[in-house]
């Protein structure tokens, strides 16, 4: 027997780098992949404290759409969805990229009128949407409950057709290797513990594998970003938070659909292999601690089980947690620090793993050009103070 | 599940409160810039470590208290 041929050499760190990404999820092996795909910049390491994609890249519910509310988050999702589409075949491994539609379901008349208006937003963003009444969810999901005798009655979805899920081990695993045959230097183990910072430019990173020079520093951290950014002085306006998920044992294929409650705060699809994989609200708390509350759980299936009665005797096979990083209007922070040299790729809070194409591709052309992306303009920290926030709780921020 | 010591009721389940984010958060006074009042709005601490956070026991005697918890453990050590 011989061992498979390795997706990614395991290289000691470099003395020094043009540019070191901080964290080695999803999104920092996308930076670093588009940063040489697309701007020719090799000298690059990524730095991953535990192994390479871990941490939220190995916990999420991988649903993947791109119908939020506002313009601004249409458009950066949109383009992580176009680049989905594209992604298995240039990545050459397949992502088991499904689309088979997201369902955001309605119970009330508010929901209604909300998904109605979202479904509008999105068609003129030039992003599909179709307003499904209750008959119409129940031909496109025949398992859901639309009986009006239950307490959250479905009362008509919207249907985002090219939504689906991705296998995130996969989606990860191809980006590593491909970053790696760019010449990347994916070095895990390597906790980053402080910045060196002169005359406020950042110029190294400290690590527990020694220090290591950098002409930019991007953090890619998730829920960890306000600790790392604390070692350079800054204060973000994120909070850590515990976000739960659960898969059942596995089942012959019943659900080809992924079923999404902001209402009752749970979400559902079937992985290929067989598992209902299903996703809570986040604990209210403040937490690193990548566990959170059985009642959070116990609530979600209790929605889980009136949308799907038949889903009553599925055991749960295993809950964990992640620590996803929240902001205050739900919408991720995006672009350079007050300090120089030193960009931030932060608050994706609930729904992170959608956006890792497209999140790589905008803050890669930040780091090579060292002003935002247009799309992710919007996205910087001075929306904090100017008021131009992108305030996507009321579309998005439960089941992200 | 958190046990929460309400200085009031005693120890009650978490699912009793509700969660009001870091304490000590004072609203600003005086000339105001923008920055500051953002700082106010937006920013709070987000220690991995010990946190002074406020609760509130909601479905019991509806007072807010102090809570001094571990971020990483969950462990509670000092209530007020």
């Amino acid at each position: 027997m011989t061992h498979p041929d390795f997706l990614w050499r395991n290289p000691d760190p470099k003395p020094s780098y043009d540019v070191v990404i901080v964290g080695g999820g999803g999104h920092g092996l996308a930076t670093a992949y588009y940063l040489a795909r697309n701007h020719g910049l090799t000298n690059v390491a990524v730095l991953e404290r535990g192994w390479l994609a871990g941490g939220n890249m190995a916990r999420n519910t991988t649903i993947i759409r791109s119908n939020y509310l506002w313009d601004e988050s249409a458009a950066i999702y949109e383009h992580s969805l176009k680049l989905w589409e594209g992604l298995s075949a240039e990545l050459d491994y397949d992502l088991m990229f499904s689309q088979r539609g997201v369902l955001n379901l309605a119970h009330n008349l508010s929901d209604v009128r909300e998904g109605r208006r979202r479904v509008n937003a999105n068609r003129l963003n030039g992003v599909d949407a179709e307003w499904l009444d209750a008959d119409e969810v129940k031909k496109f999901c025949p398992i859901i409950n639309v009986s009006g005798r239950v307490r959250y009655p479905v009362m008509g979805a919207t249907l985002q057709r090219r939504g689906g899920i991705a296998k995130h081990d996969h989606v990860a695993w191809a980006l590593a290797r491909k970053a790696d045959e760019y010449g990347v230097d994916l070095v895990q183990g390597c906790e980053v513990t402080g910045f060196e910072i002169t005359n406020n430019r950042v110029v190294a990173v400290q690590t527990s594998r020694g220090r290591i020079a950098a002409g930019k520093v991007a953090l890619a951290a998730a829920g960890h970003t306000s600790v790392l950014a604390a070692q350079a002085g800054l204060r973000l306006p994120l909070q850590s938070h515990p976000l739960q998920a659960l898969v059942s044992e596995l089942l012959e294929p019943v659900l080809d659909c992924v079923v999404m409650s902001n209402a009752v705060h749970v979400y559902v699809s079937q992985a290929h292999k067989g598992e209902l994989v299903m996703g809570a609200g986040i604990d209210a708390y403040n937490s690193y601690g990548q566990r959170g509350g059985a009642h959070v759980i116990e609530a979600q299936m209790a929605a889980a089980l009136e949308l799907f009665p038949i889903f009553s005797r599925v055991r749960v096979l295993r809950t964990w947690a992640g620590v996803v990083d929240v902001s205050p209007d739900a919408s991720p922070v995006i672009g350079p620090t007050p300090v120089e040299g030193l960009y931030l790729n932060a608050g994706w809070g609930t729904g992170g793993f959608k956006a890792t194409p497209g999140s790589g591709w905008v803050y890669a052309h930040t780091l090579a050009h060292g002003r935002p992306h247009p799309l992710a303009e919007p996205f910087g920290l001075d929306r904090f103070t100017t008021g131009a926030l992108i305030d996507e709780h009321g579309a998005a921020a439960v089941a992200h | 599940m958190l046990l929460i010591d309400c200085p009031h009721c005693g120890p009650r389940d978490e699912t009793e409160f509700r969660y009001g984010g870091q304490a000590g958060i004072a609203y600003p006074t005086g000339e105001t810039s923008d920055a500051r009042w953002a700082e106010y709005v937006f920013l709070r601490d987000n220690p991995k470590g010990w946190f002074r956070e406020r609760w509130f026991h909601v479905h019991g005697c509806r007072t807010w208290f102090d809570v001094e918890r571990h971020t990483v453990t969950h462990e509670i050590r000092n209530t007020t």
